[in-house]
């Protein structure tokens, strides 16, 4: 094994994942890394599960992550975040947004939204961050930057200067949102 | 030169304009929809939808006759529809350079089936080339352009999800100086494939097969990277990655860029210094039951699922028996499920609504709108490929009577219908059916990401283009019965729908309304049926991402909320029934 960096973005649909990833990778790649990051597209995409692989290091062969071998599960949604934790390693890294999206079952009253807390995982409770990133993002007035806040809170744990973060988003993000984002990914910083 | 973060699509449509290509050509379907979407950015070329991929591959038969190197995109179902000029296309072989790109889908992230369409090259006798990274998708498509022109031949290049929608970085070259152009040289021996003609060019492709194999031989296309010689991979594409990533140096490796024909000289050889020879291929053994043909001993798939994607836990596990991978946590029992749905305000949600509470017959077809075939709808009976709603539709009258046929209705997209519906259509028209044929028209080709077509008004390259007229269409072809309704008045979609199909005539009801994720006119209905709520959950029926249950009322979330407003039709407080009226 080498010393990659194996993160798995989840969540629902128009959540915002695809646009946190690209930032991620673009800063990982200004970094120096190899990188791969893998998404999802299609139907999938219709307010159904989405999963997005992103591996960086000095070798990176496969785009996709094994299971047991994520550092980080970054989930913008509970039940999502809660569904990939077989992809998390021993000392990996769950980081949830407390922020709930019935699925169809729920809608339709067939089934209760199971309550997730960082008690619901038993014995074997992986390292937990829980935040309220949702409600963080409401009060800096658009809701859409949730993701720019998650991944704020990842980029803590990630040895990636914030000059390379601030140029990717300059990259990937248009000019009139940029700023907002910028401050979402700070404010994220210091959770 | 630059390096930049590219998926597969993106860093083939560079490829395309760093090879000088002039003309592209293609159907939209995931996952292969990016890759004209980003070439028709690039200076100087003509890109372009075609109704469908038969039409696309035809527009890049004309374009290469004509000189120019020529890009044919589309999924691997549509290689189907495009297998017409496909199979006759290694007769007549090219002017300017073609490749077909076929973007298959192993694991059926969105596609009716999982076919493997490596079978094509081989079927049609045309080299193909499989990239394993973006990187590779650039540089092999280049080189497939050589081979195109060099071997006189269309070239297929086989893509999966795994590679085209994943971002790897990519050198950029340098930008092309403009279309590479051949003179046009009429040749009718060539290019006209009347039996005479043909006889003498299978002849013709007979001899560049063997050509292509000694090609294949030394290709750098090939190539050996030598670690452990125990263990001896023949793999290509994305698998190779997923090979390496697994068994990393405790395995030698054959990765083949060019997988047909195959060099089986240097296979003999890679397989004379390994121990073990095991061949890792995702879904057919295309490979090792060549390799088998060829009298060298290789295993392969006794040791690997035939069905779906394969990933390094699996490879290692078919080579060592069992995979260093394994979870050390465990998801939680009874987790609901998340299948996809249609968005809140989709236009297609009120007629699934009216399908099931008539009890319709549904034959369905492709795009977001085979999701009427979930629950709560579960309106639907049949989905097989494009355009296979319409003639499944008079099969099962003709099968059964036209009583049964009262309640039998078709289903179709607008862009689907334009695809490979109207032939169908005509069909029902010449052979006297009483079907009713519901087009969804939506403006769009939304499952793949809304891409225009010929009814939208609009080109690829967002061009105003003259709008196909649906109804005028129907209409010309014959059918008396046409009528536009809107999606989003639920009585009148009922009553359409129910004076249609007790209609003893062919009639066709196009239901209009923009796709809510593109529709530029903000919805301003007031809804307030949650206000009044009684808990009857009738609303739930319309399985809306918006409308949820709260203890026993039903709420609605108002960030998701398009405000279609077909939720207050159903609401029988706001009509003023009691719950129990149906």
């Amino acid at each position: 094994m080498n010393d990659n960096i194996s993160i798995i973005i989840t969540g629902v649909g128009g959540q915002g994942i695809l646009l946190a990833s690209r930032v991620l990778s673009s800063a990982a790649l200004k970094a120096g890394h190899q990188v791969k990051i893998s998404e999802t597209h299609g139907m999938a995409q219709r307010g159904g599960s989405v999963i997005t692989h992103l591996r960086y290091g000095n070798a990176v062969y496969s785009p996709m992550i094994s299971i047991g071998q994520a550092d980080y599960v970054l989930g913008f949604e509970k039940l999502e975040a809660v569904r990939c934790i077989p992809y998390l390693s021993k000392n990996g890294l769950l980081i949830i947004n407390d922020q709930e999206i019935p699925p169809l079952p729920v809608l339709l009253g067939q089934i209760i939204y199971p309550e997730i807390t960082a008690d619901s995982f038993g014995r074997s409770t992986p390292r937990l961050l829980l935040l309220k990133a949702l409600a963080k993002a409401q009060q800096m007035g658009n809701s859409r930057v949730v993701n720019m806040i998650l991944l704020g809170c990842l980029a803590q744990h990630l040895d990636i200067s914030s000059e390379h973060w601030q140029l990717a988003i300059e990259e990937c993000i248009q000019p009139k949102y940029r700023s907002l984002n910028e401050q979402a990914f700070t404010s994220g910083m210091q959770i | 030169m630059q390096k930049v973060l590219l998926t597969g699509n993106e860093a083939i449509a560079r490829g395309a304009f760093e090879s000088g290509v002039g003309v592209g050509a293609g159907y939209p379907g995931t996952p292969s929809t990016e890759i004209l979407e980003n070439f028709v950015n690039y200076p100087g070329i003509y890109a372009e939808w075609a109704p469908n991929e038969k039409v696309a591959l035809e527009v890049g038969f004309g374009a290469s006759l004509a000189g120019a190197r020529a890009l044919v995109t589309m999924k691997h179902v549509g290689l189907n529809v495009a297998a017409d000029p496909f199979m006759t296309m290694s007769y007549t072989g090219v002017n300017g350079g073609l490749v077909v790109i076929s973007a298959d889908d192993p694991g059926m992230y969105s596609s009716q089936n999982e076919q493997d369409n490596r079978f094509y090259a081989r079927f049609a006798k045309i080299p193909m080339l499989e990239p394993g990274d973006s990187q590779e998708a650039k540089d092999y498509l280049k080189e497939a352009y050589l081979i195109s022109e060099q071997f006189d031949t269309p070239v297929l290049f086989r893509l999966t999800t795994r590679l085209s929608h994943t971002r790897t970085p990519v050198l950029l070259g340098e930008d092309s100086s403009g279309p590479v152009a051949r003179d046009f040289q009429k040749n009718i021996s060539k290019f006209v494939m009347l039996p005479g003609y043909a006889r003498k060019r299978h002849l013709a492709v007979e001899e560049r097969r063997l050509r292509l194999q000694e090609y294949a031989e030394t290709s750098g296309l090939n190539q050996t990277v030598w670690g452990n010689r125990s263990i001896g991979i023949i793999a290509s594409g994305v698998i190779f990655n997923f090979a390496r990533e697994a068994l990393g140096d405790d395995a030698s490796y054959l990765k083949l860029g060019l997988t047909y024909p195959l060099p089986i000289q240097l296979i003999s050889d890679f397989a004379s210094q390994v121990e073990r020879l095991i061949v890792v291929e995702e879904l057919e053994p295309f490979l090792e039951d060549q390799i088998k043909a060829a009298g060298i001993a290789v295993e392969g798939k006794s040791l690997f699922p035939r069905v779906g994607e394969l990933d390094p836990v699996l490879i290692e596990q078919g080579v060592r028996g069992a995979s260093r991978f394994e979870a050390n946590y465990q998801i939680p029992d009874g987790l609901p499920g998340r299948p996809p749905i249609m968005c809140p305000g989709c236009p297609h949600r009120s007629v699934f609504y009216v399908l099931h509470k008539l009890k319709a017959r549904v034959t369905g077809d492709i795009g977001c709108y085979t999701l009427g075939a979930m629950p709560p709808f579960e309106a639907m009976d049949a989905c097989l490929c494009m355009g296979a709603s319409i003639g499944a539709s008079l099969g099962m009258e003709k099968a059964r009577g036209s009583e049964f046929a009262r309640r039998l209705v078709a289903v179709i997209g607008d862009s689907t219908f334009v695809h490979s519906g109207i032939t169908g259509l005509i069909d029902h028209i010449y052979n006297k059916s009483t079907g009713t044929i519901i087009i969804l028209d939506n403006r769009t080709t939304a499952m793949t990401g809304h891409q225009d077509h010929p009814a939208t008004g609009l080109t690829l390259s967002g061009r105003e283009a003259p709008k196909l007229d649906l109804a005028a269409l129907v209409r010309s072809l014959g059918v008396r019965s046409v009528r536009t309704i809107d999606p989003y008045d639920l009585k009148a979609t009922e009553q359409a729908i129910r004076e249609e199909m007790d209609r003893e005539e062919l009639s066709v009801i196009i239901t209009s309304r923009p796709c809510v994720m593109i529709s530029k006119e903000r919805l301003l209905n007031e809804i307030t049926h949650q206000d009044q709520c009684t808990g009857c959950k009738k609303c739930l029926r319309l399985g809306c991402p918006a409308l949820y249950l709260a203890g026993d009322r039903v709420r609605r979330d108002e960030e998701l909320c398009n405000n279609c407003a077909v939720c207050e039709q159903v609401c029988p407080q706001v009509k003023g029934e009691t719950a129990e009226n149906e």
